[in-house]
């Protein structure tokens, strides 16, 4: 690359303020647009396995058909027996989840979603604690919540009281940043406190939480246990996240809506940076001719319009990844997050230097039908 | 004199299609030799910029051939005659063409760009100082007279050294002073034995500096004159 064919590029970019501005900033909103939408569908992602990720166990046993973790579900305690008694099983901890009415001390209500596990053994307990412990819920009626819902849940602090299904709890622990894409808070319970406010038998649950030995070969367990137990599924973690992520993403045409206006925001972007491009090439043909008279290449000339396109889709991606950034820390503690990950962040600067070089087509048709003996003309 | 650097023999050219197709060129035997500074004169529409063009591989004949150094240039595609012109001919445009965005200097440094040289600033001052435009090689077009833009354009046809330089009315835009300036230049570039200068012009003040005149009408050429032939023909 030579530097001179650069310069070149960006003295004509440079060369027209109004135009070059006019392109930044549809790369900007065009970028903008498609991070939003990807960072949301990330967002979306982790908040509906949040709780499978936040999960130790190494296989799930669930009612078969079961679609996703918010799906109500009931197993028998016998299953979980019988899945203890297979060799390599160290651990089949129940998991109970339902929806269920939260009254306040005011009489009225909101629904929550219970979570509710064992506090000594193995389950999902509340994380990112900003107010008590998980040892606290082993206070009768303690449940924790998160605190971005404690006016919802007429929750000052911990300590506060109020019902479930005409028993009493005590918010105990409070943590941040564990919300719901459903936007129920979640109650976190001892597994028994669980079933009371679900209105569940003792003897049932929602998930048995498979621990496996260490030695053992988790690919023959999860055969026996299929075996063993009837009516039953046994996903892997990885298996149980990619059917919540499918139903929720895909199953509610919520997926192909973020997919659809990512796509839109690139087709506007390669619009606008084409169009420009375009007429700034047009401007510059004259000079076009006199390199090609000169006896350039048409690589050569290529490369200065390419040059062009991606010193445009540098700046645009610049713009884009600050207000990005905005973006993303203002809705970092709201009900859906635009997560942007580091490898999403170069994604979006590949995709934005396609979009431009893309765009570069347009003008490079048009650079190919030049004339060099139009220098000749006066 | 020396070999021809560049060699057109029955050169026939059409332009324009239809109702408008013109029979410009009509056979043109040419040569130019090293060391030679030739003038190509003409009434106006007689045939003298698409014979540049031709010459010059801007353009391919409809007839005869063209060579350049000794190399017939006929079969080769567009690539190939823009790597001839970059590497053998150099062009002065009457509207000298220079970049507008770019400085004295790397307007004449893009010559070597575009054949992929190294070391272009040196070169590139060294020729501007030959043009007399040493003060001036960060100086952008825009604040040159025309008279140096000309000049900027001749350091960018010569700074790569090639054999055949092809000007096309270069002293056109130009005022008396400016333009006997700027033949000068061509004559001493002439001077040099492995190269040889085209020259198309409508002004007969240009003829002291030439050493061979082609007249062409009506895409023929007439007749042929020796710079001193000339002379005495206007002196007299
Ligand atoms: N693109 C074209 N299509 C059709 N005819 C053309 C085209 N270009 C030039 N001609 C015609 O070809 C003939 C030769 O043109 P050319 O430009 O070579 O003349 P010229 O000697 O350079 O004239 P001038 O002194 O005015 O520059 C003229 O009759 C001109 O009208
Ligand atoms: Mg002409």
């Amino acid at each position: 690359m030579s530097a001179l064919k650069f310069k070149l590029a960006y003295r004509n970019l440079f060369h027209d303020r109004l135009r070059f501005v006019a392109t930044i900033v549809g790369i900007v909103f065009s970028i903008v647009l498609v991070t939003v939408q990807a960072g949301l569908y990330v967002g979306f992602r982790r908040m509906v396995t949040t709780m499978i990720d936040h999960s130790p166990a190494d296989l799930w046993i669930m009612p078969a058909g079961t679609k996703c973790f918010e799906d109500p579900s009931l197993l028998d305690d016998r299953q979980r027996f019988r899945a203890l008694a297979i060799e390599g099983v160290v651990d089949a901890a129940p998991l109970v989840i339902g929806y269920a009415q939260w009254r306040l001390p005011s009489g009225t209500t909101t629904p929550v979603f219970i979570v509710g596990s064992e506090l000594q053994g193995f389950g999902v307990r509340p994380w990112n604690l900003v107010a008590g412990r998980v040892e606290d819920l082993s206070i009768p009626d303690a449940v924790a919540i998160d605190q971005s819902y404690s006016e919802r849940l007429g929750v000052s602090a911990t300590g506060a009281n109020a019902e479930i299904r005409d028993q009493r709890v005590q918010v105990a622990a409070m943590t941040r940043g564990i919300r719901s894409f459903t936007t129920t808070p979640y109650v976190f319970a001892g597994v028994d406190r669980a079933r009371a406010y679900t209105g569940m038998a003792p003897n049932k649950a929602s998930y048995f939480l498979v621990r496996v030995s260490p030695d053992a070969d988790a690919g023959k367990v999860r055969r026996q246990l299929r075996e063993s137990l009837s009516d039953v599924e046994v996903l892997t973690a990885a298996e149980f996240r990619s059917r919540s992520r499918n139903f929720w993403l895909f199953g509610t045409g919520a997926g192909a809506a973020l997919f659809a206006g990512a796509l839109l925001g690139l087709i506007v972007g390669t619009v606008i940076v084409a169009q420009t491009l375009y007429s700034s090439t047009k401007d510059h043909l004259s000079e076009f001719a006199t390199l090609r008279a000169i006896g350039s290449s048409s690589r050569y000339i290529y490369m200065v319009i390419v040059w062009q396109a991606l010193l445009s889709a540098i700046v645009g991606f610049i713009g884009a990844a600050g207000i990005s950034a905005i973006v993303v820390r203002m809705t970092a503690e709201s009900a859906l997050a635009v997560v942007v990950t580091p490898g999403m962040t170069f994604a979006l600067f590949l995709l934005t230097g396609a979009m431009c070089v893309a765009s570069a087509i347009a003008a490079i048709v048009q650079v190919m039908r030049i004339d060099p003996t139009t220098v000749l003309a006066r | 004199m020396s070999e021809p650097v560049l060699d057109a023999v029955g050169v026939g050219k059409f332009l324009g299609h239809g109702a408008g197709r013109v029979h410009a060129l009509k056979g043109v035997d040419l040569s130019l030799m090293g060391g030679e500074l030739v003038l190509l004169m003409g009434p106006s529409g007689s045939g003298k910029t698409t014979l540049l063009s031709i010459l010059g591989c801007l353009m391919t004949p409809n007839d005869g051939t063209v060579r350049v150094r000794g190399e017939p240039v006929g079969n080769l595609d567009p690539e190939a005659l823009a790597g001839i012109r970059r590497n053998h001919i150099g062009f002065v445009f009457q509207s000298y063409h220079l970049f507008p965005t770019l400085s004295a200097e790397d307007n004449v440094r893009l010559a070597l760009d575009v054949r992929g040289e190294r070391s272009q600033r040196k070169a590139a001052r060294e020729v501007l100082g030959l043009v007399g435009l040493a003060h001036k090689t960060k100086a952008f077009p825009n604040e040159l007279s025309g008279g140096e833009q000309q000049r900027v354009a001749i350091a960018r046809a010569i700074v790569g050294k090639p054999s055949v330089i092809l000007a096309d009315e270069p002293t056109g835009a130009l005022d008396a002073e400016n333009g006997k300036a700027i033949m000068t230049l061509l004559a001493d570039i002439a001077k040099d034995s492995s190269r040889g200068v085209l020259v198309v012009t409508h002004d007969p003040r240009i003829v002291p500096f030439a050493s061979r005149i082609v007249h062409i009408e009506d895409g023929r050429i007439v007749r042929q004159e020796t710079g001193g032939e000339a002379r005495r023909v206007s002196q007299s």
